[in-house]
Order: C-alpha cells, then sequence, then structure tokens
C-alpha cells in the first residue's frame, strides 16, 4: 500500500484522487466502479479534513491505498480526537432529511464494499470489490 | 481583488431562471459554497422565485454539493418559490435515491419537462 502525506490543498486533494482513479482505470475497472470509489474517496478526505482537523487545519492527512485487479483499498487517517462512527445520525430518516450536512459516511458506506473504522476512529479503511462481469 | 468567477450559467425563459454549472464535478467545499451564495442572489433578486437547475455535464458531485441544494431548496420555499432539478446523470440520480433525496426535491428528466412543470 503507498502512503502520502496530503495536506488541504484542492490542486493536491485532486492530484491524489486523480492519481489513484488512473489506477483504477488502467485495470479497466467499469464506469460504475470509478464513480463509486471518487465518490468515497471525496468524502473521506472530507471528513477528515473537515471533522478530523478542524481545530488544526494545517495538518495533514495520511492516505494509502493501493488498486489490484480484484480489489480496492484506502485508508486516511486524520490526527484529529476521533469520533464514534455509530453515532453518526441516520441523514436518510424522515427528520433528517432537509438537514444539510451528515451525509459523507452514509454514500461511504452505500457504494463501498466495506468500510470500518479504528477504534478511535480517526483512521478509515474502505474496500471496494471489482464486481462480477455483466453484474 | 478580483471578483470571483461564476461558476454557473444563467438564463432566464418566461420567469424561470435556468443554472447550469460550469464544472463537471461538483466536489469542492469552497466552489460549492460560492455556488450557493451565488443562487441565493438569484433566489433573493425575485419574489415567489422559480428555479430550474440542470445537472447537464454534471459527472460527480459531493454530499457538500446535496447539502447546499437542501439550503437552497430551504430558502426558495420561505419565498413560495419554486425549485426543479433536471438532467442528472443516472450515476448521481442514484446518489439522491440512496440518500432519499428524491423525496425532497422534485426531479425531472429533461429541461423541458421540468420547465412544463412549473
Amino acid at each position: 500500500m503507498r502512503v502520502v502525506e496530503l495536506p488541504c490543498d484542492r490542486r493536491q486533494i485532486q492530484a491524489l484522487e486523480d492519481e489513484i482513479l488512473e489506477a483504477v482505470d488502467r485495470l479497466g475497472y467499469p464506469k460504475a466502479s470509478r464513480f463509486a470509489i471518487k465518490l468515497a474517496l471525496e468524502e473521506a478526505v472530507t471528513n477528515a479534513f473537515k471533522h478530523g482537523h478542524c481545530d488544526c487545519p494545517d495538518t495533514p492527512i495520511r492516505v494509502g491505498w493501493s488498486v489490484e485487479p480484484a480489489v480496492v483499498r484506502i485508508e486516511i487517517e486524520d490526527f484529529g480526537p476521533g469520533f464514534n462512527p455509530d453515532h453518526v445520525p441516520d441523514p436518510t430518516l424522515d427528520e433528517n432529511l432537509a438537514n444539510p450536512s451528515g451525509r459523507g459516511l452514509m454514500l461511504m458506506r452505500a457504494y463501498m464494499t466495506s468500510v470500518t473504522h479504528s477504534p478511535r476512529g480517526n483512521r478509515v479503511s474502505m474496500v471496494y470489490e471489482r464486481p462480477p462481469e455483466n453484474a | 481583488m478580483p471578483q470571483e468567477q461564476s461558476r454557473l450559467r444563467v438564463t432566464r425563459d418566461g420567469g424561470v431562471t435556468q443554472v447550469e454549472f460550469v464544472d463537471r464535478n461538483i466536489l469542492d467545499e469552497a466552489n460549492i459554497q460560492h455556488i450557493g451564495e451565488e443562487i441565493a442572489e438569484i433566489i433573493e433578486a425575485s419574489d415567489e422565485p422559480r428555479l430550474l437547475i440542470s445537472f447537464a455535464n454534471v459527472d460527480h458531485l459531493s454530499s457538500a454539493a446535496l447539502g447546499a441544494l437542501i439550503t437552497i431548496n430551504n430558502k426558495i420555499r420561505t419565498r413560495n418559490g419554486a425549485l426543479r432539478l433536471a438532467n442528472i446523470d443516472p450515476q448521481i440520480r442514484e446518489v439522491f435515491q440512496i440518500t432519499r433525496l428524491e423525496r425532497l426535491f422534485e426531479i425531472h428528466d429533461t429541461t423541458d419537462d421540468a420547465m412544463r412543470s412549473f
């Protein structure tokens, strides 16, 4: 797994996302997979900076990733206090629909095969398994 | 300080303001905030605003963009206006379905369908 330090700089974030997605493209993942990985990656990076580093905006996050023919793995670690992902309100409940925030984690879980957090909650590991052909 | 370039293409058609995005990816929070501010100005410029947001050419959007749309929708409703979304790519339409935001917005396949619905 390749690991990089990623500062809160839009161009560098975009460059890293492009690098990962180019690797996905080279291995011929379908368009839907690319969409899913891009969305989950974007949400996870945003969460790390916005929630993990809200008190330390100049601190980079750590991103690890590997792209293989059958699976893509992405790990994102921030250096904030962490959180309990089980305490994030369900944004699909009627009472939460009109809330402008709180959908990032839900989208990560919807689009990735698995999303797990470290006990402290400051590191998220996402796995995307390539779907069978003609799925 | 130079004025930030608009991220929207805005046209007006029979009392309806149509908005299209310049960017194919609506991901960056700073950009999304700027888009939200631009659209807020459009809404505030009319009594009972009628707004059509077209997602033609949009390939990706983030949850922050969804949040901005919700804020826009809330603002339009407080002014007794109407909002329609149109031309949403199937993959992005699925994001609206997964988040159940299809219940919040009136979404049409095409601009023409949306215009007829006002």
